[in-house]
């Protein structure tokens, strides 16, 4: 860590993005889990703009914070009454749950800490930039994009298509 | 550094999915996971190979398909929700033997 | 010769097959039979038509310079070429015995056609259900016993011989409501399709070692400078026998492999032929209407086994252990069905038993012809007996049934004494009966005699032997003539009106055939059917000794029989009472149809079949099964695994994730 600035902003961001998504996941009250969601994908958005790519960092704040959520608050009001709270958990399946969270904490910290991960330095990068992003998404051969580029297209298309085929109204 | 936090995140994730019952919470656990795996791609990738972009390049992919996925997942509820008024998945379990 | 009148020969029938079977439930009754009648008639004509230019035309085609008849192929289709020696011809071999059988099936054929027309109807003239079908059968085995005698090829033989083995199935189970008529069709179909099998095997062998199914090309020579005429040739039975000699193993269980050939070839002709100890299916099969026992089981197709010795005869001549085979099996049967038939109620089984003798004898004749004795006599005298056996048996056939149809019963007993009231039956039932016996002029006595003396000229025992069935055969054929015409006065039953005779369509077919009984043995037939093509003039070879023992055997039977049947007496009972087992045996039929329900129930289905059905049921099946369960038992045991509840799933799916997870460590770290 270069600068107590940076180590500010690391502390900062690892806090909301610990802090959020476990209020996510515990909250009652599931319009609040969305919120809160969406912080935590914001604080997501700073690590990518922590670590030099611009691009991700914007992309994940449009679709992310812009499309997801929107649509978790959209579904989230047609199918639950306002003020209606889940029903409290049974300590049962909490402690269960707990346990199985713990158990994966354990082991991929054991791995990341027996690595020696943690404190590795960053090494020094040029940002790409918009161009260099735009032309490997575009081109084909080593470095290139295109297949997945259009995979995705196609994805999406078959997607809103599927959506509508989903929902309509019968 | 930046993956201890990623990976508190995935284990939260892995919580809220096993344990909550209504199918959109169940949605956001499910978000939680998958943000955490693109940050380990992103970190990785600016750590290891600076020089590379696949991890993100990975990432960004892996971004629109999670958006296409939850769509889907959200018309699927929806759908349920009309023709079952609930979204417990305790009570749907239809699909049994 | 021109191939239109061949081709419509056979095309008739089979048309009028399709057209009766297809459109016969849309016609009226007496449509279907005038149509049926129509369509034989005209084949008839034809084949008469085609005949009399065989053997009056005088053209290069079928006689040469020095009066050898030829054997002449109208037409011969490919009709599958698998490779280029394995080829499937249809086609329309024309030589002297095809010719005659021409005339002889249409001839029967047609007499049946009409006679069905009266027969097929009770006695307020209501035609019988399925009488269309009758016709379309009827058309169906024409067809199928034309294709069979003008086959050029073995093969096409054994596709007709099937054909009319399927439509004797169909006829002889015409009433297929009677459980009785149905077992019969199936055991008839069942022990020729038995025997077919040693005829298919016996054409496997021959065709694999001489590469060729024709007949021209196996048993005669074509004549030069004439395209598909062909001269019955040794030379070329002969260079067939080398070829076996040359590539076959020479002996195989004792006899050489063309031997082998020749007998399997001859075991589809005992099945068809009903030969001893293959029989067993003809006197079942008169559970079909009577004008079909008179047409199939009498005249035509039963002699098929006949014909395809005779259409193979110079091969049989290269292998006189075949021949010999032949002779013996025929010998036999001879005797037992004459004996069988002494002791019959029921006057359709007599008359089958008399058929299963008959066909016999001329088996025996061609078993002992050979070139050396009056070229050939026994061949020519087995074509002359089957041409005339044929006319004289078909009347008796049609004779009989006139008998039950007027009285309604298959049984003597319900007869006796008819002479009065049905005066054309008698007749015609007499002259059929005198021509069977032998008696100078009928048919019979000429074609007869040409077998004894043909049998005398092999071997004295034969001949002997063959004396004493022909005897046994006038003894009970008068036996069945008094026993129904004569013995007693004819009771009436009560209510019942006189019978009487038969309206002009079944009169006429007997009257005809009686006819030609009478004359039939004025024909020279050794100028038209020989073995080898020769004229040959039996009238002037005939054998007055042989002709003069054989008429005073049968005289001397028919008095035997006239004495014991005449009128009531206590005579047959007392006869019966000397010889209370051979009386019972015979009455029994020696039995064969119970030793066959032995081997087959007792042995093949209780010591063979229930074993194997056994292993079938509780070892394959059981291992199935035992398949099944654990499977069964295994899905059950873990069905509540697939409780429908998601995150349970999940449980188990992050079980087994940190699972692998945690030993990756272990096992790297």
């Amino acid at each position: 860590m270069e600068s107590v600035g940076s180590i500010i902003l690391y502390i900062v961001v690892a806090l909301a993005m610990v802090v959020f998504s476990v209020l996510a996941v515990t909250t009652r009250k599931i319009l609040r889990a969305a919120t809160y969601l969406l912080f935590t994908l914001f604080a997501a958005a700073c690590v990518y703009f922590m670590l030099d790519y611009e691009f991700l960092g914007a992309v994940q704040i449009a679709v992310y914070a812009g499309g997801i959520v929107v649509l978790f608050v959209f579904s989230i009001l047609l199918t639950s009454r306002p003020g209606h709270n889940s029903e409290r958990l049974s300590s049962k399946s909490r402690v269960l749950g707990s346990v199985a969270a713990l158990a994966m904490l354990l082991i991929s910290g054991y791995a990341l800490v027996s690595r020696c991960a943690l404190y590795a330095a960053k090494p020094a990068l040029d940002t790409p930039t918009m161009q260099q992003v735009g032309q490997s998404m575009m081109s084909t051969g080593h470095g290139g994009y295109l297949l997945p580029f259009e995979a995705v297209s196609v994805l999406l298309l078959a997607c809103i298509i599927g959506g509508v085929v989903i929902a309509r109204k019968r | 550094m930046l993956l201890v936090p990623a990976m508190i995140m995935f284990c939260c994730g892995v919580y809220g999915f096993i344990t909550r019952r209504n199918m959109i919470a169940i949605l956001i656990s499910l978000e939680l996971m998958l943000n955490a795996v693109d940050i380990n791609f992103a970190v990785f990738n600016r750590y290891l190979w600076p020089e590379a972009t696949e991890g993100m390049f990975f990432t960004l992919f892996a971004i629109a398909i999670a958006a296409a996925e939850t769509a889907l997942a959200i018309a699927i509820i929806i759908n349920l929700y009309r023709s079952a008024k609930n979204i417990d998945v305790r009570d749907l379990n239809k699909l049994k033997y | 010769m021109d191939a239109t009148l061949p081709i419509l020969i056979l095309a008739i029938p089979l048309g009028m097959f399709l057209v009766l079977g297809l459109a016969g439930c849309k016609m009226s009754h007496k449509m279907a039979g005038v149509l049926g009648c129509l369509g034989m008639g005209t084949t008839l004509v034809l084949a008469y038509t085609t005949a009399f230019t065989y053997f009056f035309s005088g053209s290069p085609e079928f006689v040469n310079a020095a009066g050898e008849r030829l054997q002449a192929v109208i037409f011969n289709h490919t009709w599958l070429a698998f490779t280029d020696k394995l080829v499937i011809r249809l086609g329309f071999l024309l030589d002297p015995i095809s010719a005659m059988m021409l005339v002889v099936i249409t001839t029967i054929s047609f007499m049946v056609h009409l006679y069905s027309m009266g027969y097929m109807r009770d006695h307020h003239g209501v035609y019988e259900r399925g009488f269309q079908r009758f016709y379309a059968f009827l058309s169906l085995f024409s067809f199928s016993m034309l294709g069979l005698v003008v086959a050029t090829n073995i093969f096409q033989m054994y596709i007709f011989w099937e054909l009319v083995g399927a439509s004797s199935y169909l006829l002889i189970g015409f009433y297929y409501v009677k459980p009785s008529a149905v077992s019969a069709s199936k055991k008839a179909f069942i022990v020729t399709r038995f025997a077919d099998l040693g005829f298919l095997i016996g054409i496997l062998i021959l065709s694999y070692y001489t590469g060729t199914f024709n007949f021209t090309e196996l048993t005669s020579a074509p004549v030069e400078g004439m395209a598909d005429v062909f001269n019955v040739s040794e030379t070329t039975a002969l260079s067939v026998k080398s070829i076996f000699e040359s590539s076959a193993t020479p002996v195989f269980l004792g006899g050489s492999v063309l031997t082998w050939a020749l007998v399997l070839i001859f075991m589809g002709g005992m099945g068809k032929s009903a030969m001893l100890p293959l029989h067993i299916w003809l006197p079942d099969a008169m559970e079909g209407p009577t004008p079909v026992s008179a047409l199939i089981h009498a005249a035509t197709m039963v002699v098929a086994g006949v014909y395809l010795v005779a259409r193979l005869f110079p091969l049989y001549l290269m292998e006189v252990t075949a021949l010999e085979f032949v002779t013996w099996v025929g010998a036999f049967t001879a005797l037992y069905a004459a004996i069988v038939a002494c002791t019959q109620i029921d006057i359709k089984r007599v008359l089958a038993f008399s058929t299963i003798s008959q066909i016999a004898f001329m088996m025996v004749s061609l078993g002992v012809a050979r070139p050396e004795f009056h070229h050939g006599l026994g061949y020519m005298a087995s074509m002359f007996h089957l041409f005339t056996h044929a006319m004289f048996k078909a009347l008796l056939f049609l004779g009989a049934g006139a008998l039950i149809h007027a009285i309604g019963s298959n049984d003597y007993t319900a007869m006796h004494g008819l002479r009065k009231y049905m005066p054309v039956t008698h007749w015609t039932f007499l002259i059929g009966c005198l021509a069977i016996a032998g008696i100078i002029p009928f048919s019979g006595f000429f074609s007869k005699d040409e077998i004894l003396s043909s049998c005398l000229g092999n071997s004295t025992f034969i001949y002997i032997w063959m004396s004493l069935v022909a005897g046994l055969t006038a003894f009970y054929m008068f036996r069945l003539y008094y026993l129904i015409f004569w013995w007693k006065e004819h009771k009436i039953p009560e209510g019942h009106h006189a019978p009487h005779d038969q309206p002009w369509t079944m009169s006429l077919p007997l009257v005809i055939l009686a006819a030609i009984s009478l004359v039939a043995g004025f024909i020279p037939f050794g100028k038209f059917v020989t073995w080898n093509g020769h004229p040959y003039d039996f009238m002037a070879h005939f054998d007055w000794s042989v002709a003069a023992v054989s008429l005073c055997v049968a005289i001397v039977a028919i008095v035997l029989a006239t004495a014991m049947y005449r009128k009531e007496n206590p005579l047959p009972d007392k006869f019966r009472a000397a010889l209370p087992r051979l009386w019972e045996w015979a009455h029994h039929r020696f039995y064969w149809d119970e030793l066959y329900l032995f081997i087959t129930h007792k042995i093949i289905f209780d010591r063979i079949c229930r074993p194997i059905a056994w292993f079938d049921r509780h070892i394959i099946d059981g291992t199935m099964d035992a398949f099944a369960t654990v499977t069964h038992a295994a899905s059950r045991a873990i069905r509540p695994l697939q409780s429908g509840q998601v995150q349970l799933y999940v449980w188990w799916y992050l079980l087994g994730a940190l699972a692998l997870g945690g030993i990756t460590m272990l096992c790297l770290l």
